[in-house]
């Protein structure tokens, strides 16, 4: 009996989610027609690499990593960035963020999704990837950092997953989600969110072959990086969300989340620093790639203008924001900036010049190729899908649930 | 669980799962819409196989059995794979003497042709530096001269993998689909390789090659005798190494680019034999290994006359 009651709520539950992404204003209809457009776009690309090989790719035995593992790492902070809004709330009981948190799961969910289908398009043979799976494949746990990757990422998602899925569904039916049921899983997920990131850094720290990324100020300047760019992504979607839709956000929320930003910019910016000045004030054989960065080598300099944008716009970015102007209309362009500059310095001007020169000093340069641009733009459409399926019901519950208990 | 128990579980699951879909391939195939059935049911079964090294010898006689029987079917040519094991008492190790090397080579050429290596992206495992004299490391030299050798005033330094006794690749790989076999020899298990290329970004001597197209060889030049850890055809998103020419050192015959170096500049053979000529070289030349401090401790030593 309690059962079928149980089942009665969830289909019930599934099924008004399911209408409410369906039905919009015809804006919106045409917002989804260009995602799902986007995502085709993704998707034609894929069979073309799919049936040629990743030769179809600027990837070569040089950089044997390029675009779709620079975002990847972006998104891995992205994902992680929802900590900073979960360890407020519940740790400093901060009521105001708390009214968001679920907004940040809800990006987190979109930035794994994306995180794992860049790393299922990386791969070269796609159809074994049934052998990471223990039990019929073959997980090098705990040797392989790539493995502790796959579980923490894996299990981040889940929790992001059911964490949000429990409350929602809760005060979808008008009830007080039980703190028991929920709350150590929360907790988790604190932890767990910087596990995702300082493995995704280990990923690469732990790599003396590459002397640009054996580096341990990687792990926490991950952390920075992702704190003030994952923190922007959100505020700019509640910037979206407070101008666009009758849910309502608060300055307070935006103000808190903007000392969160400049914080962490500011860390990152340190860090960036000292990294700087161990590579050039007295430059060694190890330096090569930071000279490749920032001055290219031998000709070779496709990446010096991205990183000095990205620089200049990371500095532009904070300072703006720890200024906060009074006209609030300079706000989302710093932000913007900001998750720009650090999508360049800890996408591709991470993983290229780690991997040249080549341990046997070759040099190269690397772009994209058209393949790889489309996947990616495909990619991207994925997740903003998926973030409107989740963010939308999402919303619509909690108004009515705050309509109804008066919060 | 223990680790027998395990590995019946797995196993079973996937029989049961190979099984299934073969027999499902089978019938829906039958018309041959989809080329030779045969074929097909032989792929979906490669496609379901188990790890090389969890194999039962029976398990790897099936699946040699039905490699050879695709090349004949698909590419109509007869192909003899090995499995020769580990030899007891047996650990390779290489040497290249720099003073001897003049650049000529035919190392590279041979090792391509004994390889089965893809002639569209010319692969290649073996890489020949051209340094000024002077020098000392690989990447101050030249890696793409084309011109008269030996050149006056340089020397020629070849490098491939070191099959490294502390392998940074086989730590990096997260589907064991690499591992150092007995007699010290960096293996790849093709078929369970995904492609990821965490290995090649772990390895600090550019040791490892990724198909990024589907090899290409012209059929009258294909090596037919094969090792399942060696020259057998590869297709594209997989790693492969230099093994040694395992398809020989383990029939007791040198490495390809040993028997092809005109000059006698590489030396191969059992560090564990004391009477071997490499075990002369470690003896009585003055030797180095590449990036030391990193710790691999590679089995290829260089050494001056």
């Amino acid at each position: 009996m309690d059962k079928t009651k149980l089942l009665k709520g969830i289909l019930s539950f599934v099924k008004d989610i399911i209408t409410w992404n369906l039905k919009g204003s015809r804006a919106y209809h045409i917002y989804l027609l260009v995602l799902l457009g986007l995502i085709m776009v993704g998707v034609c690309a894929y069979i073309v690499q799919f049936r040629e090989g990743l030769a179809v790719t600027n990837m070569s035995n040089i950089v044997s990593w390029g675009f779709y593992i620079s975002n990847f790492t972006f998104l891995v902070g992205v994902a992680a960035a929802a900590v900073m809004l979960i360890l407020p709330s519940y740790i400093f009981n901060d009521k105001d963020l708390h009214k968001v948190v679920i907004i940040g799961e809800v990006v987190a969910v979109g930035a794994l999704v994306m995180c794992m289908t860049f790393i299922f398009v990386d791969l070269g043979r796609p159809l074994q990837f049934w052998h990471l799976v223990p039990g019929p494949g073959e997980l090098n746990f705990p040797s392989s950092i790539l493995s502790w990757d796959i579980i923490v990422l894996n299990g981040y998602l889940v929790l992001n997953a059911m964490i949000p899925a429990y409350i929602l569904y809760c005060h979808y039916q008008g009830k007080e989600p039980v703190g028991k049921y929920y709350k150590p899983f929360v907790f988790i997920s604190i932890g767990w969110a910087v596990a995702i990131h300082m493995v995704t850094a280990f990923l690469y720290q732990g790599l003396p072959a590459r002397p640009f990324w054996n580096n341990p100020l990687m792990g926490p300047r991950f952390l920075a990086s992702a704190f003030a760019a994952g923190p922007a992504i959100i505020s700019c979607v509640l910037y979206f969300i407070n101008n666009r839709t009758t849910y309502k956000i608060e300055e307070a929320i935006f103000n808190k989340l903007r000392i969160i930003i400049v914080s962490a910019a500011v860390i990152n910016l340190l860090m960036l620093f000292s990294e700087i000045f161990k590579e050039f004030y007295f430059p060694t054989h190890h330096s090569q790639s930071a000279v490749y960065l920032f001055f290219g080598l031998k000709g070779h300099n496709s990446l010096v203008p991205w990183i000095w944008t990205a620089i200049v716009i990371n500095l532009a970015g904070t300072i703006v924001l720890a200024v906060k102007p009074k006209e609030g209309k300079f706000t989302v362009p710093a932000l913007v900036l900001l998750i720009i500059g650090i999508w360049i310095e800890k996408g591709i001007g991470l993983i290229v010049p780690g991997l040249v020169p080549s341990p046997m000093g070759e040099i190269t340069s690397y772009a994209p190729s058209g393949v790889e641009l489309l996947i990616t733009v495909g990619i991207v459409g994925l997740g903003m899908f998926v973030i409107t399926m989740l963010l939308r019901p999402a919303l619509i519950i909690e108004q009515k649930y705050e309509e109804e208990h008066g919060h | 669980m223990s680790d027998k128990k395990k590995q019946i579980t797995r196993r079973s699951f996937l029989k049961t799962a190979a099984a299934a879909t073969g027999t499902a391939t089978i019938a829906g195939c039958s018309g041959g819409l989809l080329g030779s059935s045969e074929a097909f049911a032989l792929e979906f079964q490669e496609y379901f196989k188990e790890h090389y090294r969890l194999m039962t010898d029976e398990e790897r006689t099936d699946t040699i059995e039905r490699l050879e029987r695709l090349s004949e079917i698909k590419k109509n040519t007869t192909i003899d794979i090995d499995s020769t094991k580990p030899q007891e008492n047996v650990l390779y190790g290489y040497a290249f003497n720099v003073t001897r090397c003049e650049g000529f080579m035919e190392c590279v050429d041979a090792c391509v042709k004994e390889n089965n290596l893809d002639r569209e992206s010319k692969n290649q495992y073996i890489r020949i530096f051209e340094m000024e004299n002077g020098e000392m490391l690989p990447d101050q030299g030249d890696g793409k001269f084309f011109h008269q050798v030996p050149r006056k005033g340089h020397f020629y330094m070849g490098v491939q993998c070191f099959q490294c006794e502390n392998p940074p690749c086989v730590k990096a790989c997260p589907t064991k689909a690499t591992w150092k076999e007995k007699d010290g020899i960096v293996v790849v298990d093709y078929d369970w390789c995904i492609g990821c290329r965490y290995c090649m970004a772990a390895c600090p001597y550019w040791g490892r090659r990724f198909n990024w197209n589907q090899p290409q060889i012209p059929k009258k030049e294909v090596n037919k005798k094969q090792h399942y850890l060696g020259n057998r055809s590869r297709v594209r998103g997989m790693m492969e190494k230099c093994t040694f020419c395992i398809q020989r050192s383990r029939k007791g015959k040198v490495t390809a680019c040993v028997e092809a170096c005109p000059t006698g500049a590489r030396v191969f053979g059992n560090l564990l034999d004391p009477d071997s000529e490499i075990r002369f070289v470690l003896k009585n030349k003055k030797v180095y290994r590449l990036k030391e401090d990193l710790g691999t401790d590679p089995k290829f030593w260089y050494f001056n006359d």
